[in-house]
């Protein structure tokens, strides 16, 4: 099933689809969270606040949004500003008024592979499970070949094999998407 | 898309673990705490010593005020409290 585009899932939104809030939660959590902990390098406490911020203030002014296709860079955006203030507020007895004084080396590089990573997770569902389970837990949960295994019922001797299938199935949906 | 082998693909699916669950949880439920953060922000409004209070130390107020708040209702208080 193709995935749904992020204007529709902001469309479904507005609309007061219930279970659209959930999805786009879902889409976005791990792109904030990664704003937060590899481009600025909050520390957890810090990290927190800034994502359950961001998402009140996702949900407060999804409407104001002009392009509902640009959802990720507005989001981005507002983590970015939130993740300044927050590093602001953190050094207040050390006066700094310019943000790219806040802001740490490498920012700007770390959202463009962020954005690339994500372009990447979303064609997971084109490729259909069990590979989008198999490479989620494996890549981004760093869960062992066993854990793997017993959570999907396939023995963790084959799980290797797998991933390696998997790979060049993502792979063969990016050739055939250039 | 260019230029992907299955290393760089297995990179870029490192770069995206997921955030701890009760995060999302609480995000998530944002729409469901609409009803108490309305009646809070309009119990604010009604009160000044009451929004005093929250301004002054949110959590606590709340608490005080018999008022269960997640960190994600918190986000969302502060953001309306500031605005308004």
């Amino acid at each position: 099933m193709p995935t749904q585009t992020d204007a529709e899932l902001v469309a479904r939104c507005r609309a007061g689809d219930p279970d659209a809030w959930n999805e786009l939660v879902e889409r976005f959590s791990r792109y904030v969270y990664a704003i937060c902990v590899q481009a600025f390098r909050l520390e957890p406490a810090d990290a927190e606040d800034v994502f359950q911020d961001v998402f009140a203030r996702v949900y407060e002014h999804l409407d104001r949004l002009r392009n509902d296709e640009a959802v990720r860079p507005w989001i981005a955006q507002l983590t970015r500003r939130l993740c300044i203030d927050r590093l602001r507020a953190s050094r207040r007895e050390v006066p700094v008024d310019d943000a790219e004084e806040l802001e740490p080396s490498g920012v700007d590089e770390t959202v463009a592979q962020l954005d690339e990573a994500m372009a990447v997770r979303a064609l997971l569902d084109t490729v259909g499970e069990p590979c989008r389970e198999i490479l989620d837990r494996f890549f981004a949960r760093d869960e062992s070949y066993r854990t793997i295994g017993e959570a999907l019922g396939i023995p963790s001797g084959t799980i290797a094999s797998r991933i390696s299938r998997c790979l060049s199935k993502v792979r063969a949906e990016l050739e055939g998407r250039s | 898309m260019t230029g992907y082998d299955e290393e760089r693909i297995a990179t870029l699916l490192r770069l995206l673990p997921p955030p701890p669950t009760g995060w999302i949880e609480a995000a998530a439920e944002l729409p469901l705490a609409r009803a108490v953060i309305d009646s809070i922000v309009a119990r604010a409004e009604a009160d000044a010593a009451f929004r005093a209070r929250l301004v002054v130390d949110l959590e606590t107020a709340l608490e005080e005020a018999g008022y269960e708040a997640s960190p994600s209702v918190l986000a969302a208080l502060r953001l309306r409290l500031d605005a308004g």
